[in-house]
C-alpha cells in the first residue's frame, strides 16, 4: 500500500464522515430517516464543480456555495415532505434523491449520463482541507446538540406528540435538522467532486444515500462519536477486504443485517466516547475506594 | 389513434409485471408496516433463476417460471425467519426492518455480482416477437402471455384474500396485528404466507420481466418503480396496488412514446413526490392515520 493509496482513503473517510455527521443531525439525533441524501450530494458536487471550473470561484467558498444551495433545495423538499410520517417521509425522500439524480442525468450541458470532468488545474481536496472542515463541522454540531436545539430535536425523536404539547415547534425544528444535514452533505459532495475530479450522476443513486444511512445507523443512533466510529470502520474495513474484490459487499450486507439482529443500537449504542471514557473513570474511582476501604 | 391504442396497450403488459411485484410488497407492508426493501433483491433471483432454467435445463416456460416461483417462495421465507424474525420477536421498531432490508438487498444484490458477474443476460427468445395483428395494431406473443398470467395471478391472489379462511386472517392481522393474535389467529403463520405469497409473485415477475428486458444483478433497482406504485395505489392497499402499478405502466409507456425514454424514470419519480404531496393516502388506500 502505497502513501498516496492511503492518503486518498483517509480522504474519502473524511468526506463520508462529514456527510454522515450531516446525516447523523436527522437521524440520529431528530429519528428522521432519508434514502435521498445523496441528492444533496450530487447537488454540492455539481454547484461546487461547476462554480470552480466555469467561474473560477476559489475551493473553500465554491464548497460554502455548495452546502448552501444543498440546503437550499432542502428547505424547499422539506416544507413538502417533513409533514408526512414514517415509511411515507423515507419514500418521499427517496423519489427526491432519485428525481434530482435523474434531473442532473438529463441536463445535457452539465454533461448529462457521461460525466462532468474538472480539469487537472484545479484544486484537489487533500488530507489537510478534509482534517479542517470536518473539524470545524464536528465541533459545531457537537455544540448544537448539546444546546436548547440540541435537546429539542432529541425530543422530537423521543416522543413527537410530547414534544409538541411542551411547546416545541416540531415542523421548524424537522426543517433546521434537514437543513443542517443537507448543508453538510452538499459540502460532502463539493470535497467529493475535487477529489475524483469526474461526476457522474450514477454515483448518487439511492446506493449512496442508503451507505450513508447505514454508516450512522451501525455507529449508533443518537451518538456523534458512534458516527465517526462507524464511518470510519465502514470506510476502511471495504479497502481491507479489497482483495476479496467482489465479496467486501456480500460482507458488508452480511454485516448490516447481523447488526441488526443482534446489537441494533449500533456500536456505541448512543452513548458517546466522553460518557465511556467518564464511566470508566467511575469505575477506577470505585474501585479505588473498595481498596481504600479494605485496607 | 393506433399509435395511442399500441403504448397502452404496451404499458398495460408492463404494468401488470410491476402489479405482482407491488402486491407482494404492499401485502407486507400492510401486515408489518415496514417497506420491504429485500423485495427487489428477490425478484431479482426469480429472474435468474428462470434464466437458467430455460438455458441449462432446456424448461419450457412454464417450468422455468415454477422453479422461479419455487426458488423466491423459499428465499423469501428464509429471508423472514433470518432478518425480521428476531427483530420482530424484540418488538424493533420499523426502521430496523428497513434497514435489515436494506443490508439483504445489497447483500443478494452483490452475492450475485459476485458470482455471476455484471453482465446483462438475454433470456432466450421463447416467443416470438411478431405477433397479432388487429388493424394497424400489434401486440407481442409475449404481452399477451404476460398479460393472462398477470390477470389470473392477480385475480387468484384477490380471491385468496377475499374468499378463504386464510384470507380473512390476512385481512384481520393488517387492520390490527395484535387484536388478531387476541382474537386466536395465527399472526405467526400469516406473517409466513405474506412473505411466501409476495416471494411467489417476486419469481413470476422475475421471469416475465427477465423475457421482456433482460436480466441483470441490479435489476431490484426496478422495484423501486414497485414502490412509487403502492404509494401512488395506497400504501397497504391490494386493489390500489394493482390500479398503481397498472397505471405507473401505461403512464411510463406514454412518457417513452410520446415524450422520451430518457424520461420514464424522472416522470415516475415525480409522479411519486407529486402523489406523496398532494395526496399521501394514494388513489385508494384509507386516510392515513397518524402514528407517530
Amino acid at each position: 500500500m502505497s502513501w498516496a493509496y492511503i492518503t486518498t482513503v483517509l480522504i474519502m473517510t473524511g468526506i463520508n464522515l462529514l456527510a454522515v455527521i450531516g446525516l447523523s443531525v436527522l437521524t440520529g439525533f431528530t429519528g428522521l430517516f432519508s434514502f435521498g441524501h445523496a441528492g444533496f450530494m450530487a447537488i454540492g458536487a455539481y454547484t461546487s464543480a461547476i462554480l470552480t471550473v466555469w467561474l473560477g470561484v476559489p475551493y473553500y467558498l465554491a464548497l460554502l456555495i455548495a452546502g448552501l444551495a444543498a440546503g437550499l433545495i432542502s428547505l424547499v423538499i422539506g416544507r413538502l415532505t417533513l409533514k408526512l410520517k414514517g415509511d411515507y417521509f423515507i419514500i418521499a425522500t427517496l423519489g427526491f434523491g432519485e428525481s434530482i439524480r435523474l434531473l442532473f442525468n438529463w441536463f445535457d450541458p452539465i454533461g448529462g449520463s457521461r460525466g462532468f470532468r474538472i480539469p487537472s488545474e484545479i484544486h484537489y481536496t487533500s488530507l489537510s482541507d478534509v482534517i479542517i472542515i470536518n473539524l470545524i463541522a464536528l465541533i459545531l454540531i457537537a455544540n448544537l446538540i448539546n444546546s436548547r436545539h440540541g435537546r429539542n430535536f432529541k425530543a422530537i425523536r423521543e416522543e413527537e406528540m410530547a414534544s409538541q404539547v411542551i411547546g416545541i415547534n416540531i415542523f421548524r425544528y424537522k426543517m433546521l435538522s434537514f437543513f443542517i444535514s443537507a448543508v453538510l452533505v452538499g459540502i460532502a459532495g463539493g470535497m467529493l467532486a475535487h477529489l475524483t475530479h469526474f461526476l457522474i450522476p450514477r454515483n448518487f443513486d439511492m446506493t449512496k444515500s442508503t451507505f450513508l444511512t447505514i454508516m450512522v445507523i451501525l455507529g449508533g443512533l443518537g451518538s456523534l462519536s458512534g458516527s465517526v466510529i462507524g464511518t470510519v470502520v465502514l470506510t476502511f474495513i471495504p479497502e481491507f477486504l479489497r482483495n476479496f474484490n467482489e465479496w467486501r459487499y456480500v460482507i458488508f450486507g452480511f454485516l448490516v443485517v447481523l447488526v441488526m439482529v443482534l446489537r441494533p443500537k449500533g456500536l456505541m449504542g448512543g452513548y458517546e466516547i466522553s460518557d465511556l471514557l467518564r464511566w470508566v473513570k467511575r469505575r477506577l474511582v470505585r474501585r479505588r475506594g473498595e481498596k481504600n476501604e479494605s485496607a | 389513434m393506433e399509435k395511442f391504442i399500441q403504448f397502452l396497450i404496451n404499458g398495460i403488459a408492463i404494468g401488470s409485471i410491476y402489479a405482482l411485484m407491488t402486491v407482494g410488497y404492499s401485502l407486507v407492508y400492510s401486515i408489518m408496516n415496514f417497506s420491504n426493501f429485500a423485495h427487489g433483491g428477490v425478484i431479482m433471483l426469480g429472474s435468474y433463476f428462470g434464466f437458467f432454467a430455460i438455458t441449462i435445463l432446456k424448461a419450457p416456460f412454464w417450468l422455468a417460471a415454477l422453479i422461479a416461483m419455487t426458488g423466491t417462495t423459499l428465499l423469501a421465507v428464509v429471508i423472514e425467519r433470518l432478518a425480521y424474525d428476531p427483530l420482530r420477536r424484540r418488538q424493533a421498531p420499523s426502521l430496523y426492518y428497513i434497514i435489515s432490508a436494506m443490508g439483504i438487498s445489497i447483500f443478494l444484490e452483490n452475492i450475485v455480482l459476485a458470482t455471476l458477474g455484471a453482465d446483462f443476460r438475454n433470456y432466450p427468445p421463447l416467443f416470438q416477437t411478431s405477433g397479432f395483428y388487429i388493424g394497424g395494431i400489434s401486440i407481442g406473443k409475449l404481452d399477451v402471455l404476460i398479460l393472462v398470467v398477470g390477470t389470473i395471478s392477480l385475480f387468484g391472489l384477490m380471491w385468496l384474500i377475499e374468499k378463504t379462511k386464510i384470507g380473512l386472517a390476512i385481512r384481520a392481522t393488517s387492520f390490527n396485528l395484535r387484536a388478531a393474535n387476541l382474537m386466536g389467529v395465527n399472526t405467526e403463520f400469516v406473517i409466513f404466507v405474506v412473505f411466501g405469497l409476495g416471494g411467489l409473485l417476486a419469481g413470476l415477475a422475475g421471469v416475465m420481466y427477465g423475457l421482456r428486458y433482460t436480466v441483470w444483478p441490479q435489476m431490484g433497482l426496478i422495484t423501486n418503480k414497485a414502490f412509487v406504485a403502492a404509494v401512488f395505489g395506497g400504501l397497504g392497499s391490494l386493489p390500489g396496488a394493482i390500479v398503481g402499478a397498472i397505471s405507473l405502466g401505461i403512464i411510463e409507456a406514454m412518457a417513452t412514446g410520446y415524450i422520451s425514454s430518457n424520461l420514464r424514470d424522472l416522470i415516475a419519480f415525480v409522479l411519486l413526490v407529486t402523489i406523496l404531496v398532494v395526496r399521501p393516502s394514494g388513489i385508494m388506500g384509507k386516510a392515513t392515520e397518524d402514528k407517530a
